[in-house]
């Protein structure tokens, strides 16, 4: 059975010379700072279980991917990560999940604090149909009460500028949210979750309802944001995983199979389960 | 659409260019150290080697890298694999250098058989044509690696006329046996040279135009000329 | 009859099965006339009836005292309107809160009971409602009102827009209310600004839909709104209504009455009309380019 905690840095390239390389490689240090730490987390949908004592440790500003096969209990794991499950009534966890080592889960903190923190972007793009573009993009800013015109003004620009659309919008932005194409509205709904100044922006499966240009573009996007954020991402595109992430966790039945280096899940997995579902060969 | 890991493969060719130059340097420099008798330029050669053998294990391991993290189609792929194969070419022609520079250490102890005249016209044709295998894989240029193939004829020739001279030296002057005997491998080795860079300019068509020319009709007749 | 069923029918099965077609079609298509018969027929006596007898002064005028001719029903139209006013008013908050509730809140059980009880108010037969207003607001205050017109009218209301209410908010995408929610936008404010705008065409729809079946009830006012020759000055009073007036006159022996009640039939009736075409227009989905 893989030790689940394990972390084995990526070897470094070689450049030094040749008689360098017979060193012993240098012990994982602490330098990634940590944005999750998550310790024995367990849920429940009613009686029934559907994360197995998850523990794993997210570093911030990396991309981190989570993959696996359909009802692994990825997409419950990252909703989770903001409390979302709540919204669904029977559910119950155990465990700790601390963010940036605050609790999110003690009765103190509100989740709509939470959720103001971490952002989430959907598989299906959901702009408000009611609302124009900039309606849309500044929608979880003037709905918590912020009045201040230019504040809301420059804070369109910048979201749309960091989702990568205000060349195309900026022309446009009285119009309805619903009447762009799915790649555009799906970078709206960027716009509109970074536009809060989360510290942490997770994806569920982002790309898999566009074209692949559409995604392209997201993936270029996320690999941006990347320096500033904190990125989660659940995908089944294994490719998708493979480009955009620095560490990979697969999950399997609720449990966290393995966890590593992104380089180190596709080349030389630890996990029998792991190398045969990042192959293709699973099921 | 420039994507980002574009840059990656940017790194790679740079890598690739720079190890043929290096390699070539090198070939270069071991000529040099054995004309000339320089005792130091050849153990520089020596310890410099270590540097090819890195470069080979490092584009290697980044070839590996992103053929499994970038799942590269195409002319992508074809110059990934070229690449992996090209290091390991250089990297033997880096260690013929290297094996170079040690006779010629051996040789320098003695005064020389006979003026260098050959060796260095070998070694001037195998660097030329490394130089040119290594254009193409900047210029696209298929005609140019083409004559790279057909040019190892002509290493191929020198290199037995040498054999010749040097088995009539050894055989009415047994005395200069053992310098005789560094010589042929020394060129040797420069024919070596010459058909890596003829293994170099074949991976070159091959990235160019996806067409495996190895072993073909149309190359083999230049290879395997009769015996004058 | 022939063992194996061949797919190529022969010329005399074809035959028949055109004939059967088409038989088919026809007794359909008489069904429907059948259904839509009675409306026809219904404005066509109306028309007939009542158009004549519309004139400046059926609109102006307050009825003239049993017997006189002329007069009008200027009353019972503005009667109507106010009933109305006051229905919605009743009838609006109560029942679009309430189907917020049952499409937002609630747990699954107690929201089936509820639904349950609303689907039961909406069979109680009018008549009904009016006897109950009557004890709770009538006798109590021992006179006939508007308000008690109104507030009969307005419970009828409520527990049909609170089903059309719900059903609509039910129909707007879950997709919204997550994507408000992971923006860290409190519960009641996503309900409001986005599920609420969302649907706003359809809780105006089925407004207006309640509104125009309670704009012809006739029995409900029979024991509240009482109905009023003349102008009422104050909500306190009984008040003329377009149904009531109608069913006075229509009961009555003159022919002048007659003639008036079918005049305040075609009224009554252009009203619903009206009401129905605006739920129409707006019900029309607008495409985005």
């Amino acid at each position: 059975m893989a030790d689940l905690n394990r972390s084995i840095p990526a070897v470094p390239p070689v450049t030094a010379p040749l008689a360098g390389r017979a060193a012993p490689v240098p012990a994982p240090a602490d330098e990634a700072e940590v944005a999750f730490d998550i310790r024995d987390f367990s849920l429940w949908y009613g009686t029934l279980q559907a994360l197995f004592d998850v523990t794993i440790r997210i570093p911030a500003r990396q991309v981190t991917a989570i993959i696996g096969p359909s009802g692994c209990g990825k997409s419950t794991f990252l909703r989770a990560l903001n409390r979302m499950h709540e919204l669904t009534p029977g559910t119950r966890i155990t465990g700790t999940l601390l963010l940036h080592g605050e609790d999110l889960y003690s009765p103190a903190i509100d989740p709509t604090h939470v959720r103001r923190r971490v952002g989430m972007v959907f598989q299906k793009s959901n702009p408000f149909p009611t609302m124009s573009i900039a309606e849309n993009v500044l929608a979880g800013l003037r709905l918590n009460g912020v009045r201040d015109k230019a504040f809301l003004r420059e804070r369109l620009e910048q979201s749309l500028r960091m989702a990568a659309l205000w060349d195309e919008v900026k022309d446009i932005l009285g119009r309805p949210g619903v009447s762009l194409s799915g790649g555009q509205q799906q970078r709206v709904c960027i716009a509109r979750a970074l536009a809060v100044e989360p510290e942490i922006l997770l994806m569920d499966e982002p790309c898999s309802a566009l074209d692949p240009i559409a995604t392209a573009k997201i993936e270029e996007l996320i690999r941006d944001l990347r320096t500033r954020y904190t990125v989660v991402i659940v995908t089944h595109n294994m490719q998708q995983a493979a480009r955009l992430s620095d560490r990979t966790a697969f999950f399997y039945l609720g449990k966290l199979v393995e966890y590593d280096a992104t380089r180190t899940i596709f080349m030389n997995p630890a996990n029998r389960q792991t190398e045969a579902y990042v192959s293709g060969r699973f099921g | 659409m420039k994507r980002f890991f574009d840059v990656e493969l940017e790194t790679f060719r740079s890598q690739l260019i720079r190890m043929g130059e290096t390699a070539i340097e090198q070939v270069r420099a071991a000529m040099k150290a054995l004309v000339e008798s320089d005792a130091s330029l050849a153990k520089r050669i020596i310890a410099d080697d270590d540097q090819i053998d890195a470069l080979e294990v490092t584009i290697d391991d980044e070839a590996i890298r992103y053929m499994n993290l970038r799942a590269p189609i195409a002319s992508d792929l074809r110059l990934v694999i070229v690449g992996m194969k090209t290091s390991h070419d250089l990297e033997r022609v880096g260690d013929e250098a290297t094996s170079i520079a040690k006779r010629a250490i051996r040789l320098g102890a003695e005064p020389p058989l006979k003026p260098y005249i050959d060796l260095p016209r070998m070694a001037a044709i195998a660097l030329e044509m490394l130089r040119d295998a290594l254009d193409c894989f900047l210029q696209d240029d298929e005609a140019k690696a083409i004559a790279v193939c057909k040019r190892d004829a002509e290493v191929d020739n020198i290199n037995r006329q040498l054999y010749r001279e040097l088995t009539s030296f050894m055989l009415e002057k047994p005395e200069t046996i053992s310098r005789a005997i560094e010589l042929m491998f020394i060129s040797k080795s420069l024919e070596r040279i010459a058909d890596h860079a003829t293994n170099i300019a074949e991976e070159m068509i091959y990235l160019s135009k996806g067409k495996d020319v190895r072993h073909t009709e149309e190359l083999k007749k230049s290879h395997n000329q009769p015996a004058a | 009859m022939p063992a194996t069923i061949s797919i190529h029918p022969s010329a005399a099965q074809q035959a028949r099965r055109r004939w059967t077609n088409q038989a088919m079609s026809a007794v359909l298509l008489a069904c429907a006339l059948a259904v839509m018969a009675p409306l026809f027929l219904v404005l066509y006596y109306l028309i007939r009836e009542g158009a004549t007898s519309l004139d400046w002064h059926f609109f102006t005028q307050l009825p003239k005292p049993t017997g006189e001719a002329g007069g009008g029903m200027a009353n019972a139209i503005v009667g109507t309107l106010t009933l109305l006013a006051m229905a919605a008013g009743i009838g609006v908050p109560f029942g679009v809160m309430g189907g917020i509730y049952l499409a937002e809140y609630g747990s699954d059980r107690a929201n089936d009971w509820l639904r349950f009880a609303a689907d039961v108010l909406n069979g109680v037969p009018s008549i009904v409602w009016g006897m109950v207003v009557y004890a709770l607001l009538v006798v109590p205050f021992k006179t006939f009102s508007a308000y008690a017109g109104g507030v009969a009218l307005g419970m009828m209301m409520i527990p049909l827009v609170m089903r059309t209410t719900e059903e609509v908010l039910v129909l707007v995408p879950q997709g919204y209310r997550e994507a408000a929610l992971a923006l860290g936008i409190a519960r009641w404010r996503i309900i409001v600004v986005i599920v609420v705008r969302t649907a706003l065409k359809g809780i105006v729809t089925g407004v207006l839909v309640a509104l125009a079946r309670v704009a012809g009830e006739t029995a409900p006012l029979l024991f509240t709104a009482l109905g009023n020759s003349f102008w009422s000055h104050r909500l306190s009073e009984p008040i003329a209504a377009l149904p009531l007036q109608i069913f006075t006159y229509a009961i009555s022996p003159y022919d002048d009455w007659h003639r008036q009640a079918w005049a305040g039939a075609l009224v009554l009736m252009a009203m619903i009309l009206l009401i129905n075409l605006i739920v129409r227009v707006l019900s029309r989905e607008r495409r985005f380019t």
